[in-house]
């Protein structure tokens, strides 16, 4: 049974951010998301103070451990937040996934949930959301957000090194002028 | 499985078309000469492997390249950034009704190109039939490549390859065909003892030749009777040749082998003018100084080529078949036997010198052909039966057909005039080069085995289209027992494999012969009733 990890806070066509119900439980980089009918790709997280203007202090230095840190300052759970950005890579129409971008951005407060193997596999039967990712402005590098995305993919399915290899294939045509490219993100896939 | 090798990503009809491999296709597989069909939208195309090569889509790849050994990176690599490609030469386009057709158009972007199928190559060449005999196999290919041997011996043809490629098995292979399978009759001037009874192959035991497999229409004449008898071959007819049969031409063909001058081929017309028949013989005779010097001043011939002359006739005087009074009229002889539809195969035994070989030879069949122009002149005239068609073989061939001496030869008169008086050569030689540009252009069917002089290659290839490309498969087919054969009898060039020369090809024969044998026993039975 799915359940919701975050919260839609900012919304665009193509990216959108959310803050996470439990500080520091973040889906991994380059995990498959979805809010309501739209999927994104988890592309970068912070974990930042609540309020902009005031700054986290250093408060370990008499304690034992990074986790006596925290349980010595409860409040800490409520002052900190953790975020995530996510790159809007498809969306459902009617039971059909699309790998290209959603009429309407996703909604603020709609609810974020992490995809279970099963639809991740369904989701990467087609490898139309690459070339999305290769041209979205991106936090990180987009070496770095397709290779961490397909590691991911490769978990759901049986046959992980198949699947890496025409994934590999496709970004091979995508990159076809690019070597030095394609070759850092082969590179990053095993 | 499927054969599918790629897409067309590139073409035109005079460089050819470019295939990009599919990434499961080999690059290794792809070999030069193959035949691969490319699925146009409206048509078939039906065309040669000509080249292969690598290619990359980044030219960064070239300069640093990645981690081959990670089986990873070269899976994914294969068939994407880095590619198999292969160049083809279409030659025919087929569509399922019509007869194959040169190819005048190219096939569109993206069709798919696919090894070429048996039954693909069959609706071109044919099959086995009463005029089609099988030669051997298209490399590559279990089916059997079919020649058809009417169209052939309407044109003279050629066979070539360097020594030890296997001609010598070809064209056997080649006249048992003609043997069989077509009206025409061969005159085999056989000069290293090849063709009649048997055969030598290297490193193995001798082969059945044209004699042991077709006793009844084969007639072994020979010139060195005792080389014969020592060998164990029956012999039908000793052939001698007489003085008085040796004409002026003869001699102009020898010019080079005999060392004569232009002004000594230039006597021997006036000697024959004033001698008559019996020239040779009274030139030869003519040493009394008295004698001489008339000689000298009455035909006004120079003492010093007078004395060239004599040298080289003395040549020829001591061939050993030669003699003043010829006891039979070989030409005679095997004109009947001709007519009767034998075929004649003449054994020169020891006497393999150029000077024999090219004497014979040229005098035979010079009045061969004059033999069958009047004669065809005749049927045509009188509307009667023409003479059989014949095919003469002759080895060597540049010696009668180089650019100094095709127009003297009647080599050169006939695969010049080709078929009007139903006579055709098959020209065996390992140095095409050396053969009269004309006469080249004017052979039906040319067959070659190895060539890789640049010469030789770029003369038999001479004029036909496509012909860099065929250069490459030709410089390439393997030492022995392969052939690329082009021009008239086939519909577009093809590399091939001969058929073995051994027992099972013998008793393929005997089957067949077997059935004609039939056939001709039930018709004679018919014509007896008549």
């Amino acid at each position: 049974m799915e359940s919701k990890i975050a919260e839609v806070i900012e919304a665009g066509t193509v990216q959108f951010a959310a803050q996470c119900y439990e500080l520091y439980e973040l889906p991994p980089l380059g995990s498959l998301v979805k809010t309501g009918d739209i999927y994104g790709i988890v592309a970068g997280a912070t974990t930042s103070s609540l309020e902009p203007g005031r700054k986290p202090i250093a408060r370990g230095k008499d304690e034992a451990s990074e986790e006596a840190v925290y349980q010595s300052s409860p409040q800490l759970s409520k002052l900190l937040r953790s975020e995530f950005e996510a790159v809007v890579v498809g969306h459902k129409d009617g039971d059909k996934l699309r790998q290209y971008l959603p009429p309407r951005p996703a909604r603020i407060h709609g609810f974020i949930y992490l995809c279970q193997p099963d639809e991740v596999k369904e989701f990467s039967q087609s490898f139309g959301f690459l070339n999305i990712l290769t041209s979205a402005t991106l936090p990180v590098p987009t070496e770095e957000l397709i290779a961490a995305a397909l590691r991911q993919m490769s978990r759901a399915h049986e046959d992980s090194r198949a699947f890496l290899v025409a994934a590999g294939k496709e970004l091979a045509a995508l990159f076809s002028s690019d070597f030095i490219r394609l070759k850092n993100i082969l590179g990053r896939l095993q | 499985m499927s054969d599918r090798l790629g897409i067309v990503t590139s073409a035109s009809l005079e460089k050819g078309v470019d295939v990009r491999l599919d990434s499961p296709v080999s690059v290794e597989d792809m070999v030069v000469g193959r035949y691969v069909t490319i699925e146009g939208r409206k048509h078939r195309f039906l065309g040669m492997i000509t080249d292969v090569s690598l290619g990359v889509t980044d030219e960064r790849l070239k300069i640093s390249p990645p981690d081959a050994a990670d089986p990873f990176i070269a899976e994914v690599l294969t068939g994407t950034s880095t590619f198999g490609q292969i160049h083809i030469f279409p030659r025919l386009t087929i569509s399922g009704v019509e007869e194959p057709r040169t190819v005048k158009t190219i096939p569109a972007h993206f069709s798919a190109v696919n090894l070429t199928s048996e039954e693909d190559m069959e609706l071109v060449f044919g099959q086995e039939d009463p005029q089609r005999f099988n030669i051997g196999n298209p490399l590559d290919m279990e089916l059997k490549l079919c020649l058809n041997l009417e169209e052939f011996v309407k044109r003279s043809n050629g066979i070539f390859g360097k020594s030890g490629t296997g001609k010598t098995f070809l064209t056997r292979i080649l006249l048992i065909g003609m043997l069989q399978k077509s009206k025409a009759v061969n005159l085999i001037f056989d000069m290293h003892n090849e063709y009649g009874w048997q055969g030598t192959s290297e490193g193995g035991p001798p082969v059945k030749a044209l004699k042991q497999l077709f006793p009844a229409s084969v007639a072994v004449y020979t010139l060195d009777e005792e080389n014969s008898r020592r060998r164990g071959v029956s012999t039908d007819f000793v052939v001698k040749i007489g003085y008085d049969e040796i004409e002026p031409e003869d001699i102009a063909i020898l010019r080079s082998t005999l060392n004569l001058t232009d002004l000594a081929v230039e006597a021997t017309y006036q000697l024959r003018r004033r001698f008559g028949k019996s020239w040779i013989q009274n030139t030869l005779d003519t040493e009394d100084p008295d004698e001489v010097k008339q000689l000298l001043e009455e035909s006004k011939i120079h003492e010093s080529t007078l004395q060239s002359l004599k040298r080289g006739l003395a040549t020829i005087r001591r061939l050993p078949f030669i003699e003043p009074h010829a006891p039979a009229d070989a030409v005679k002889n095997i004109l009947d036997h001709l007519d009767r539809g034998m075929n004649v195969v003449l054994e020169f035994g020891r006497y393999r010198d150029i000077t024999a070989y090219v004497l014979v030879a040229n005098m035979l069949a010079r009045r061969i052909y004059s033999q069958y122009q009047s004669r065809t002149e005749k049927a045509m005239a009188e509307g009667t039966a023409a003479p059989n068609p014949l095919v003469i073989t002759i080895e060597e061939a540049h010696k009668f057909l180089n650019p100094e001496v095709a127009s003297q030869t009647i080599f050169g008169t006939i695969a010049r005039e080709m078929r009007k008086y139903n006579v055709s050569l098959l020209v065996i030689d390992q140095r095409p080069s050396g053969i009269e540009s004309e006469v080249m252009s004017q052979m039906g069917t040319k067959i070659t085995c190895l060539l890789d002089n640049e010469r030789d290659i770029d003369s038999v290839l001479a004029g036909v289209s496509g012909k860099s490309e065929l250069k490459s498969v030709l410089s390439r087919l393997a030492p022995k027992q392969q052939a690329l054969i082009f021009g008239h009898a086939v519909p577009m060039p093809v590399a091939f494999q001969p058929v073995a020369y051994d027992t099972k090809f013998y008793s393929s024969l005997t089957g067949s012969r077997g059935k004609a044998a039939g056939e001709q026993a039930e018709k004679d039975i018919e014509e007896l009733w008549e």
